[in-house]
């Protein structure tokens, strides 16, 4: 690849799912008008999902999904041994997502329930993290395509990536939405970390925290808002336990 | 020829999720033959239950994300018959037109990045970038399209905003419903280019009988609710769907599999066409003719050419409720509901079938009770069925074992699974 005049070298990648829906990895595939360029930067090296080519010398491994069984454990064990960079991508990586909500039950109870007697192997959803080092996180569900151009174009140019560190409130204002607790709903917007360019507020529907804890987030007077506005705490701990992103925050503070 | 093959594939590459095919020959004869899923399970019937209605939606399109559109309206239309509640004529046209992006975006994903490359003979679209790039441009030119029309219906291509209980949150934008029109005249020779690839390609010739599931409305092509029909005349309603399904386990499959009047039947692209081929739009039956696609095709792998005879429908028809919502005030979007117990079916045509979401609320609006049976789970006794019968044909036409693999990776794909979706 050539650019300006410089040789840039192409960066090795590999992407893999574990317990997920593959919508994350899919978002690479979109934003099609600028996706010959962006596949221009990469020398796929294994992408089940997209080709039948599966090599494992890569050195970014971009991995969706949470872990929920043993099998999956010893696939990401694999995965970090052979990538200088481990990347969760995505907040069911990130976070363990949507899938945790089956750990609030016995998981011999879901099995029963789903599979009715069938053995089935599960465990409680787990983050990559939990499992193995992992050096950059993209959160998102899904994740932005715009976020991931960003930061793939970081790593092949070498420079500093980082994730901005104040919440969605912010992008939200930039988008003139009427904030939806003045339409009597709780939003997690104040404590959840931008980058989506608030999506969901902008189609005015509540922030449910897909991108975990702003940096910036100031709890206390989060809290002191929904008390003040007398908005239910019921709702607002199943918002904050949607993706499992805010557990600390959920059973300390609230 | 009396020959031993013994054909593993480990995590079938170019489908969404994870599976096996195992084929096993001993002097020239098959032994076995079949279609193993081994996807982790994700459990949503559990997740849901406790929850909200009104969050129902958000947490369903989570379970897949090629189709999360669909299992959305799944669980919205199963909520809103449930506790009675109707919503706009607004939202209704939006939620037809976020279908067909849908849709559109998932058949030329299908087609031109999964399986372009068995016809071309590459292990993946990239290397036809260089080979073939009119073709991978009107792909994108589609695929983006498809993207284009959800965002605007619903906020976001990939777990959608904007779709709620009632109705909608926020009305699609005039000014970017004009826009797809635009976009929708320019991009029409993008399809016909694609038309003319597959014209040129030879489909594999293989017929198993089979019954052909989908819904049907008896005044449109089928999408959102309708009785639940098959080729072999079962004609039920919508809360039904149980009858239609017949759930039940294999020890080696992580996914279920289903079955209604015979062992295995089918539904997608195909099925749709072969039980609602008359309620196509005229172009689309004329494209249908060009490839020598008449109901009721028995052949899967015509299921592609299904998909793209979709396709030119979901033009013409996107144009037509594009039209009917700029005529439309669109203020009203939602009507408003107190909670109330019930219990009912939602289903939807998916890119790739029908889809059932079954859900019980409570007076308090929680979900009791939640049931999610996905066109992937439908397909896979036919899936299963259609290797052994491919096998034994591939053998009698005395095929070499590098066909027969080629031939059995090509028949899963055209089903277009999604595993992960599968096991849920």
């Amino acid at each position: 690849m050539n650019h300006l005049g410089f040789e840039m070298e192409k960066v090795k990648i590999g992407s893999f799912d574990f317990t997920c829906c593959e919508g994350c990895q899919l978002q690479l595939a979109n934003k099609e008008f600028t996706l010959p360029d962006f596949l221009a930067l990469l020398d796929i090296r294994n992408f089940r999902e997209i080709s039948s080519e599966r090599l494992d010398d890569y050195d970014i491994a971009l991995v969706e999904g949470s872990i929920t069984r043993p099998d999956e454990i010893e696939r990401i064990k694999a995965i970090r041994a052979q990538a200088k960079v481990l990347v969760a991508f995505g907040t069911c990586a990130c976070f363990g997502g949507v899938n945790s909500l089956k750990n609030r039950i016995p998981q011999e109870e879901a099995v029963r329930e789903v599979y009715d007697g069938k053995a089935i192997e599960t465990r409680p959803s787990m983050k990559i993290s939990d499992i193995v080092q992992v050096d950059l996180s993209i959160p998102g569900c899904p994740v932005s395509k715009d976020e991931v151009e960003r930061i793939i174009i970081g790593i092949v140019t070498r420079s500093q990536v980082s994730l901005p560190t104040y919440p969605v409130c912010v992008d939200c204002k930039q988008q003139l939405n009427t904030c939806l607790f003045d339409l009597g709903e709780i939003c997690l917007g104040p404590i959840t970390r931008a980058g989506c360019n608030a999506v969901c507020t902008t189609g005015k529907t509540a922030c449910l925290g897909c991108r975990g804890p702003a940096e910036e987030l100031n709890m206390p007077a989060y809290l002191e808002l929904i008390k003040e506005r007398g908005l239910s705490l019921e709702d607002l701990h199943e918002k904050l336990a949607f993706y499992n992103a805010f557990e600390p925050l959920a059973t300390d503070e609230t | 020829m009396k020959r031993d093959y013994s054909l593993d594939i480990h995590h079938l590459t170019r489908v969404e999720g994870h599976a096996n095919i195992q084929i096993k020959i001993r002097d020239g004869q098959l032994i076995d033959a079949r279609w193993a899923i081994v996807e982790t399970p994700r459990f949503f019937e559990v997740m849901l239950k406790g929850m909200s209605a009104e969050r129902v939606p958000f947490l369903t399109s989570r379970i897949c994300g090629i189709c999360s559109i669909s299992h959305s309206l799944a669980s919205i239309r199963a909520v809103e018959r449930a506790m009675d509640i109707v919503p706009p004529v607004a939202a209704e046209k939006t939620r037809l037109l976020a279908m067909h992006g849908e849709t559109l975006q998932s058949h030329a994903l299908h087609l031109f990045f999964l399986i372009a490359p068995d016809f071309a003979g590459t292990s993946s679209v990239l290397p036809l970038i260089q080979s073939h790039p009119d073709l991978v441009r009107a792909g994108l030119e589609l695929k983006e399209l498809g993207n284009e029309i959800s965002t605007v219906t619903t906020g976001r291509c990939t777990h959608p905003v904007s779709l709620v209980v009632g109705g909608l949150s926020k009305a699609p934008d005039k000014e970017r419903l004009l826009h797809l029109l635009t976009m929708i005249q320019e991009r029409k020779p993008a399809l016909e280019k694609a038309c003319s690839f597959f014209r040129s390609l030879s489909i594999p010739d293989f017929i198993r009988e089979t019954e052909f599931i989908s819904l049907s409305n008896g005044s449109t092509y089928p999408a959102i609710g309708g009785r639940l029909v098959s080729s072999d005349g079962v004609n039920r309603e919508e809360n039904d769907y149980l009858l239609m399904t017949n759930e039940y386990t294999r020890d080696y499959s992580t996914s279920k599999f289903t079955r209604v009047s015979r062992k295995s039947s089918v539904a997608g692209a195909l099925a749709r066409f072969n039980n609602n081929y008359h309620l196509l739009r005229p172009k689309a039956k004329e494209t249908a003719a060009s490839f020598g696609l008449q109901p009721v095709c028995h052949n899967p792998f015509m299921n592609n050419i299904a998909q793209l005879v979709e396709c030119v429908h979901i033009l013409e028809d996107a144009e037509e409720l594009i039209t009917t919502l700029l005529e439309l005030e669109l203020s009203e979007i939602k009507t408003a509901y107190a909670p109330k117990a019930g219990s009912a079916t939602g289903a939807v045509e998916a890119p790739r079938g029908i889809l059932y979401h079954h859900i019980e609320i409570d007076k308090q609006g929680k979900v009791i009770k939640a049931d999610c049976i996905i066109p992937t789970t439908q397909n896979n006794g036919n899936i299963h069925d259609d290797l052994r019968a491919l096998a034994e044909q591939a053998l009698r036409e005395e095929k070499n074992d590098e066909e027969i693999t080629k031939l059995c990776e090509m028949v899963v794909r055209s089903y277009d699974p999604c595993i992960s979706c599968s096991v849920h």
